[in-house]
C-alpha cells in the first residue's frame, strides 16, 4: 500500500444524454483490496469496464501504473476481469479455459503451460480439475476457473464485477473469505464491485461508495461506518437510526446540539464531517450505539423511558422498533442475547442509554 | 377431447397420406399409378440411372444448393452478429426488409428477378438462380443464427479479449465455434430449400433445368411417372436425413452451451 498503481482523474462518461460518470477522482494503491459500493445504476460497473478497457471513457484520465490507458485495447492492458456471469467457455476443458490466457505466451513450452494451470488450480482450491467439461461445473466452482484464469497472467490489477451475486448465501460467505485470502496471497491489487455493503465491508481494504455516477465517499470500512460523510452513505452502510436536531451551536471546538428524543448533547467537530452550516439538522445513531438498562436499577443520568413496539428476533441478537417520547419515528436498537438477558415483548416499557461519542451530525 | 383427437388423427393422415403414396408406388411393378398394387420391382429406380438428362439436373441442383447454403449461410451470420451485438440507426427497419422474402410470393421475387436480369442483359443459367435462392434462404439463415448469437454470452468474447486475445483470433476461438452447430443447421436448410425449390429455378434456369424443373418437364409423359415417384422417394428420404442432421446440430449446441431448450423446427 505505498504507490497508486491507479490514479482517476476527472473520469467522465456519457451514454447519449445519460451522465453515468460524473467526475471520478481517485486512487487505488498497489496490492489493496478495493471496493466499488452502490444501488444499482450508480456507475460502479461502468468504471470498472473503463478501467478493463470495455468503455471508452468521454474525458479524463484513467492512469495505470502512470501509464495512460486512452486507446489501450482490453487485450494490451495489464488487467484481467471476472465477469458477473463468469463468462467460462462452455466449449473447453477447465485445463483449457484456466490456460486460455497463456496462448499468447510464445516463451512457454507445453510443459510449462501446464505447471501454470495447475497451479493456479490449486490456489483456487480445484485440483485435479483440470480434464473436466467447463459446463458441468457448479456454481463455486465456475467462480472458482474464473479466478485462476484471470490471475494465471498475474495482472497488475485484477477486476471483479459482482462475482458473488450469483452464489447462495452459504457459498458467497465462503468465498468472500476465500477472495481475501487469495488477494493477500497473490498480493495483486483486487477491485470489486458490489451492491452488497456487507461483501463490501467484510472485504476491502478501501471502499468507494457511489451514488448517481459520483463517488460519495471513500474511505477504509471503519471511517465509512462510524463517520459516514452524508446521510446516504450513512443509510446505505448498514442500519442508521435518524432524529431531527435544532438550536446547533459551534463554540470553543465543541458542538451543542439538541436532538429529538434523546435531548442535548456535545458533540466533537469530528462527528460533524460536512461541518456546521445551519442551526437544523439530523443525528445518526447505530442500532447498537443504544443500549437497553435490563437492570431498573443501575440509573444513569442519560437514561430515556422508551417503549418496545416491535421486536426481531435474529438468534444472535434482537431488534427492537423503540418509540421514544418526543421523537417523530422510532428507532432501531439491537441488543446481543446474553446469557441470563431477556427478550422483550411489543409494548413493554424500558429504560434506554446512549453515547453521545456515537452520533454523527449531519446539518440541513 | 375426443372430437379433437380424431380431427388431428385425420390432419395427420391428409398431410401425409400423399407421401406415403410415393415410395408405394415407386416399388409397384407397372406404368399406370392406381390401386390394385401390381407387384415389387427395382426397375424404376434402376431406370433413375439410366436418364443422363437427370444426372444433369441433379448436378445442377446440388450445385446450386451448396453455394446458395454456403453464401445465404455466411450472409446470415453478418446479418445476425449485427443485430444482435450492435445497435445502429434504421436497424429494425433494414431487418425487416431483409427477412421480407420469407413472406414475398416466391412468384413475385421470381418474376422481378427475370425482368430486372433481362433488363440488365445478363443471360440465365445456374449463377441467377443462385441469387435468386440466396435472396430467399437468407432470411431462413437469419432466423436460425440470430438465436445462436442471441444466446452467446457476449461476456464470453470480451473475457476473451480480456485474456489477451485480438477480436479476429477471439471470433475464431470463442465466437465460432460456439455458433458452429447454428451455422451447420443454417448450412442444411438452406441446401435443402434450394434443393427443391421449382419458381425461382423455372423462371432463371434458362436451358440449364435443375431437378425440380426437370420433374415438371417430365409430368408430360405418363409413362415416366413412375421414375418420378422413385425420384421423389429419394428427395423426401434426403430431405428428412438433413432435417434430423440439422435439428440434432441445434439441440448438441444448446446442451453444450448449457442452456434450456426452446423449440426448434422438429
Amino acid at each position: 500500500m505505498s504507490q497508486p498503481i491507479i490514479t482517476l482523474t476527472d473520469v467522465e462518461k456519457y451514454y447519449g444524454d445519460y451522465h453515468a460518470l460524473r467526475g471520478i477522482t481517485a486512487e487505488i494503491m498497489e496490492g489493496e483490496f478495493f471496493s466499488l459500493l452502490g444501488p444499482s445504476g450508480c456507475g460502479k460497473t461502468t468504471l470498472l469496464r473503463a478501467i478493463a478497457g470495455f468503455e471508452d471513457i468521454s474525458s479524463g484520465a484513467i492512469l495505470l501504473s502512470g501509464q495512460d490507458m486512452d486507446g489501450v485495447a482490453p487485450n494490451d492492458r495489464p488487467t484481467n476481469m471476472v465477469f458477473q456471469s463468469y463468462a467460462i467457455f462452455p466449449h473447453l476443458s477447465v485445463a483449457e479455459n484456466v490456460g486460455f490466457g497463456l496462448r499468447k505466451r510464445r516463451d512457454l513450452n507445453r510443459q510449462a503451460r501446464q505447471t501454470l494451470v495447475e497451479d493456479a488450480l490449486g490456489m483456487v482450491g480445484l485440483d485435479g480439475f483440470g480434464g473436466r467439461a467447463a459446463h458441468a461445473l457448479s456454481g463455486g466452482q465456475r467462480q472458482r476457473v474464473a479466478l485462476a484464469r484471470a490471475l494465471i497472467l498475474k495482472p497488475k490489477v485484477l477486476l471483479l464485477d459482482e462475482p458473488l451475486s450469483a452464489l447462495d448465501k452459504k457459498m458467497r460467505e465462503q468465498m468472500q473469505s476465500e477472495l481475501r485470502r487469495l488477494q493477500r496471497q497473490v498480493g495483486i491489487t483486487f477491485i470489486l464491485v458490489t451492491h452488497d455493503q456487507e461483501e463490501a465491508l467484510i472485504m476491502s481494504d478501501r471502499i468507494a461508495v457511489m451514488f448517481d455516477g459520483k463517488i460519495a465517499q471513500l474511505a477504509t470500512p471503519q471511517e465509512l461506518y462510524s463517520r459516514p460523510a452524508n446521510r446516504r452513505v450513512g443509510s446505505f452502510i448498514g442500519m442508521m437510526n435518524f432524529l431531527p436536531a435544532d438550536t446547533i451551536t459551534e463554540a470553543g471546538g465543541l458542538i451543542s446540539v439538541h436532538i429529538a428524543g434523546l435531548g442535548t448533547a456535545a458533540l466533537t467537530s469530528e462527528q460533524c464531517p460536512a461541518g456546521v452550516s445551519s442551526a437544523t439538522g439530523v443525528v445518526g445513531l447505530r442500532p447498537e450505539s443504544l443500549t437497553v438498562l435490563f437492570d431498573q436499577t443501575a440509573g444513569s443520568s442519560l437514561h430515556i423511558e422508551a417503549t418496545v413496539s416491535e421486536v426481531t428476533y435474529y438468534g444472535d441478537m434482537t431488534y427492537y422498533d423503540m418509540l421514544l417520547p418526543g421523537a417523530p419515528n422510532t428507532v432501531a436498537v439491537s441488543m446481543r442475547n446474553l446469557p441470563g438477558r431477556p427478550v422483550l415483548d411489543r409494548g413493554a416499557k424500558t429504560n434506554l442509554v446512549w453515547d453521545p461519542r456515537s452520533l454523527v451530525l449531519f446539518c440541513n | 377431447m375426443r372430437g379433437l383427437r380424431i380431427y388431428a388423427i385425420i390432419y395427420l393422415v391428409f398431410l401425409y397420406a400423399p407421401i406415403l403414396l410415393l415410395p408405394l408406388f415407386a416399388f409397384n411393378d407397372g406404368t399406370i399409378i392406381a390401386f390394385p398394387l401390381q407387384g415389387f420391382t427395382l426397375n424404376w429406380f434402376y431406370e433413375l440411372t439410366q436418364t443422363e438428362a437427370l444426372h444433369t439436373a441433379t448436378l445442377n441442383s446440388l450445385m446450386i444448393a451448396i453455394i446458395t447454403a454456403v453464401l445465404s449461410t455466411c450472409f446470415g451470420m453478418f446479418a445476425a452478429r449485427a443485430a444482435t451485438r450492435h445497435e445502429f440507426p434504421g436497424k429494425s427497419g433494414i431487418l425487416g426488409f431483409v427477412m421480407l422474402p420469407l413472406v414475398l410470393p416466391e412468384i413475385i421475387v421470381a418474376v422481378s428477378l427475370l425482368v430486372v436480369m433481362l433488363q440488365l442483359g445478363f443471360s440465365m443459367g445456374l449463377w441467377s438462380v443462385i441469387v435468386g435462392h440466396v435472396l430467399i434462404c437468407t432470411p431462413f439463415s437469419i432466423a436460425i443464427l440470430n438465436g445462436s448469437f442471441a444466446n452467446l454470452d457476449q461476456s464470453l468474447e470480451e473475457a476473451s479479449v480480456d485474456l489477451g486475445e485480438t477480436q479476429l483470433s477471439t471470433f475464431r476461438l470463442v465466437t465460432l465455434p460456439l455458433v458452429m452447430p447454428g451455422i451447420i443447421a443454417s448450412l442444411l436448410i438452406c441446401f435443402t430449400i434450394s434443393l427443391d425449390e421449382f419458381i425461382i429455378a423455372f423462371f432463371l434456369s434458362g436451358n440449364e433445368p435443375t431437378l425440380p424443373v426437370y420433374l415438371w418437364g417430365q409430368l408430360r409423359f405418363p409413362g415416366r411417372l413412375p421414375v418420378i415417384m422413385a425420384l421423389g422417394t429419394l428427395l423426401v428420404v434426403l430431405s428428412i436425413v438433413l432435417l434430423v442432421i440439422a435439428e440434432t446440430f441445434r439441440r448438441r449446441g444448446l446442451r453444450r452451451s448449457g442452456l434450456k431448450d426452446t423449440g426448434g423446427f422438429l
